[in-house]
């Protein structure tokens, strides 16, 4: 449900109001979608057998890897299509200064390294909580689940942060 | 709603008195992307003191003349 409002979101701020974006601010966009939409569907995969089959028994390792996995691989190819459409669409514009369309300048790594910052935060306040869990002997399914949370909220508030900061000015 | 910064700017201007230089093509001189140069001219970003001496030496004029940071009234 999430996940569908936020792609829903995304695609009328992109479709109603054209902006120019940097490409540093396409690759945080790409990011952040592929995100979405791979842990949408490892959570869709894991949380479906909760309370079905006992916690102990979800084979939660597999998917897991393989979404970590996925992340990774397509962003990859998410960036080289994102590269090749705006240089399609520079060509079809007839912009004739297309060759700054993968510069990177101060204001990008400003921009990069308050995110992270951001980013950080939010995950290193998830690792105490995921700390707290395993000194209370959880199971390392909630463990194991709790850290790739973190992780992947740490990430998005991390996107969030530089989309915002691109958007507002900082 | 956009943050404002305190320092302002006279780019558009510059750009015009200047054969009405794109931001495009100010870009290219000062090696920034577009949209940097957009968000300085919407005061959305206050440039690096080495990136505003770049863009004065691309209008041929001083620092002061590109970028203002006007006092508060008391």
């Amino acid at each position: 449900m999430y996940t569908m409002l936020y792609i829903i979101k995304c695609k009328a701020i992109l479709t109603f109001k054209e902006v120019a974006m940097s490409f540093e601010e396409k690759s945080t966009w790409v990011n952040s979608l592929v995100t979405v939409l791979v842990v949408g569907f490892y959570s869709s995969f894991v949380l479906r057998q909760l309370g079905k089959v006992p916690v102990t028994e979800i084979s939660y390792q597999r998917p897991m890897i393989i979404t970590i996995g996925a992340i990774i691989l397509m962003t990859i190819v998410g960036t080289i299509i994102m590269s090749i459409a705006t240089a399609v669409s520079a060509t079809i514009k007839g912009d004739s200064l297309a060759d700054d369309i993968d510069r990177k300048d101060e204001r990008d790594e400003l921009i990069n390294r308050r995110g992270e910052l951001v980013g950080y935060y939010v995950s290193s306040a998830g690792v105490l909580g995921v700390l707290a869990l395993a000194m209370m002997r959880f199971d390392q399914f909630w463990i194991a689940n709790a850290l790739y949370l973190t992780f992947v909220v740490g990430g998005l508030v991390s996107s969030a942060a530089k989309l915002v900061a691109y958007r507002r000015g900082f | 709603m956009a943050k404002m910064m305190k320092v302002t700017n006279s780019i558009r201007s510059l750009r015009f008195a200047k054969g009405e230089m794109t931001q495009a093509e100010l870009a290219d001189h000062v090696h920034v992307t577009r949209q940097t140069i957009i968000a300085i001219e919407q005061g959305r970003y206050s440039p690096s003191l080495e990136m505003a001496f770049q863009i004065a030496n691309v209008f041929g004029v001083p620092l002061n003349d590109v970028f203002q940071y006007p006092e508060e009234e008391t």
